[in-house]
């Protein structure tokens, strides 16, 4: 057996991909977020509860996330713009899937650090130039990685990690988003 | 081989094994019955107590279901209806799938003069020839080929592979993204979507090519190590590495199907078996049939010629052998026991 320690419990995520094979309805899993509006364009988001395994689930403690704009752009800046939380999803998740590739493979990692940068055009937002589009134009993540392996076996890992990850996905292939009023 | 040569070879097995060939019969029906099964054909009812369904892995194209949400407007074609650039109308042409048969079929509506714009998702790239060889001379010599199905880390992964992006022109060309691009072929993502009349394609290029890249050189490690570790070194040429994909500068998202750019689509989106004419509850929920190493699970049921159905090599014609092999021996302890 590998001694490999990441702190990943692959064991748990192989017996849950095998237990998920034969029962695809407690594979729907629902993730939720709530926004109050505070005042300008800050809001607060909270997460708490969510749904999957067929039941209602809940984070440890309440989430709380403080959305706004910079005072480049005349705001108060009580957080972080929301296109920057983007990047927080994007990060971190790659960045799990770096840890669990690696310590399936048995490799150990001593650190991963990322800087995740999205060129943006704000003349979108603005509607400066309808040419231009409100989101980024393109992200660059750059991962530097210490472990007891190749340059070929780190960059491999990195590949899978977007393979699977979900925010990866959700940024690169198109989603079906409703939005309405309750 | 030739295709007349090819035909010539299957003619002479008939001919040698003196089985009892009867072609042009369609099954229509095969059900359990009593010990064994009930076949219904064309031409007439079989009454037997074991069946091998060789039926092959292609019977039918796959097409994604937003398919029906390209505008009328543009042309669709399978591999099955396309026989060549003079069968599309004028225009240019988006083929989606970069394995053997997209890529093949790109480059030769390229060469046509068309423009082409091909959708890649998750492919499998390979040298024509590596260090002299052909590639599967390496495949065959190195063992690859051999691995089984019980030894392959993940079996649904390997059954699910695309074919590699290898064509069997005389003159031993590779035919990968690279040699495409040259040519003038435009790369876009994995087609995730249609809305309002656009196709709508995966930012995730840059990743699909880096793992055809890291996959491929990490398939050339493994023949360079079994090369060096079976003295096999002086009869082939030096190890050799291949450029990485060149990934283009931006690829585009979008494409607006009404636009006129695209006069067709050509889907290279795979094959799937058929069983429609198989009676017996062996299916799963996703059209594949449930079997273990070509075992059915029902007596007297067996498979050949499917992906990886024991070997890697189970789905070329000279690979089907050993295969064949091990499955009839079980189907022979079977009619051995009397019921
Ligand atoms: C584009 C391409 C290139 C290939 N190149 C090579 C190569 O270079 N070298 C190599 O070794 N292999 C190659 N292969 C693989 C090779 O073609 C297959 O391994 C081989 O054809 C498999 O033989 P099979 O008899 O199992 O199936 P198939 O050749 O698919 O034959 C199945 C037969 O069953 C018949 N059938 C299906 N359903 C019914 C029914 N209900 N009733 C009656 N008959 C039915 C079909 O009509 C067909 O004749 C290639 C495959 C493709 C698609």
């Amino acid at each position: 057996m590998t001694t490999v320690v990441n702190g990943v419990n692959v064991q748990a995520l192989l017996d849950a991909r095998e237990a998920l094979k034969g029962a695809p309805e407690a594979a729907q899993f629902t993730w939720r977020a709530s926004s109050t509006w505070q005042n300008g364009v800050h809001s607060r988001t909270t997460i708490q509860n969510f749904f999957g395994l067929g039941q209602e689930q809940s984070h440890k403690t309440e989430a709380v996330f403080d959305a706004d704009h910079p005072e480049v752009f005349a705001a108060e800046d009580n957080g972080i713009t929301p296109i920057e939380y983007l990047l927080v999803g994007l990060a971190s998740c790659l960045t799990a899937g770096v840890a669990s590739v690696a310590q399936n493979r048995g490799i150990q990692l001593r650190s991963v650090e990322a800087t995740v940068e999205g060129a943006h055009d704000i003349r979108g937002i603005l509607g400066v130039d309808s040419d231009v589009r409100n989101g980024f134009n393109d992200i660059k993540v750059t991962f530097t990685i210490d472990a007891d392996a190749s340059r070929q076996d780190i960059e491999a890992l990195v590949a899978q990690s977007q393979k699977r990850s979900a925010v990866f996905d959700a940024l690169t292939n198109p989603t079906d988003v409703t939005v309405e009023v309750a | 081989m030739t295709m007349g040569e090819v035909i010539e070879f299957i003619e002479r097995f008939a001919k040698v094994s003196d089985a009892p060939v009867r072609t042009g019969v369609d099954v229509t029906s095969v059900r359990r019955a009593g010990d064994g099964y009930h076949v219904t054909t064309s031409g007439g009812e079989i009454r037997c107590r074991t069946v091998v369904i060789a039926s092959g892995a292609c019977n039918r194209p796959t097409v994604p279901p937003f398919g029906d949400a390209v505008p009328a407007s543009v042309e669709q074609l399978t591999p099955f209806d396309y026989r060549g650039p003079d069968g599309l109308p004028d225009g240019g042409v988006l083929v989606v799938g970069a394995s053997a048969t997209g890529v093949q079929l790109a480059a030769e509506l390229r060469r046509s003069g068309r423009p082409v714009t091909l959708s890649a998702g998750e492919q499998v790239r390979l040298p024509r020839t590596y260090r002299g060889r052909d590639v599967l001379w390496w495949m065959d010599a190195s063992g690859l080929w051999d691995q089984r199905y019980d030894e392959v880390d993940d079996l649904t992964r390997a059954r699910r592979l695309p074919s590699p992006q290898l064509v069997g022109a005389p003159e031993r060309t590779t035919l990968d993204l690279n040699a495409l691009m040259s040519m003038g072929v435009e790369p876009v993502g994995r087609w995730a979507a249609v809305r309002d009349g656009r196709a709508l394609f995966s930012g995730g290029l840059r990743n699909v090519f880096s793992l055809a890249d890291l996959k491929m050189n990490r398939l050339l490690d493994t023949f360079d190590e079994w090369a060096r570790t079976h003295g096999r070194d002086a009869e082939v040429a030096p190890p050799e590495r291949f450029a990485p994909t060149r990934v283009p500068e931006s690829t585009r998202l979008r494409l607006d199907l009404r636009g006129g750019e695209i006069a067709a689509i050509v889907w290279a989106t795979g094959f799937r078996p058929d069983y429609g004419w198989l009676d017996v509850p062996v299916v799963d929920e996703k059209g594949r049939l449930r079997h273990e190493g070509g075992v059915v699970d029902s007596p007297g049921l067996y498979a050949l010629g499917l992906p990886v159905l024991r070997r890697r090599k189970s789905t070329f014609i000279y690979g089907i052998e050993d295969d064949a092999r091990e499955v009839v021996d079980h189907l022979a302890r079977h009619l051995a026991v009397r019921p």
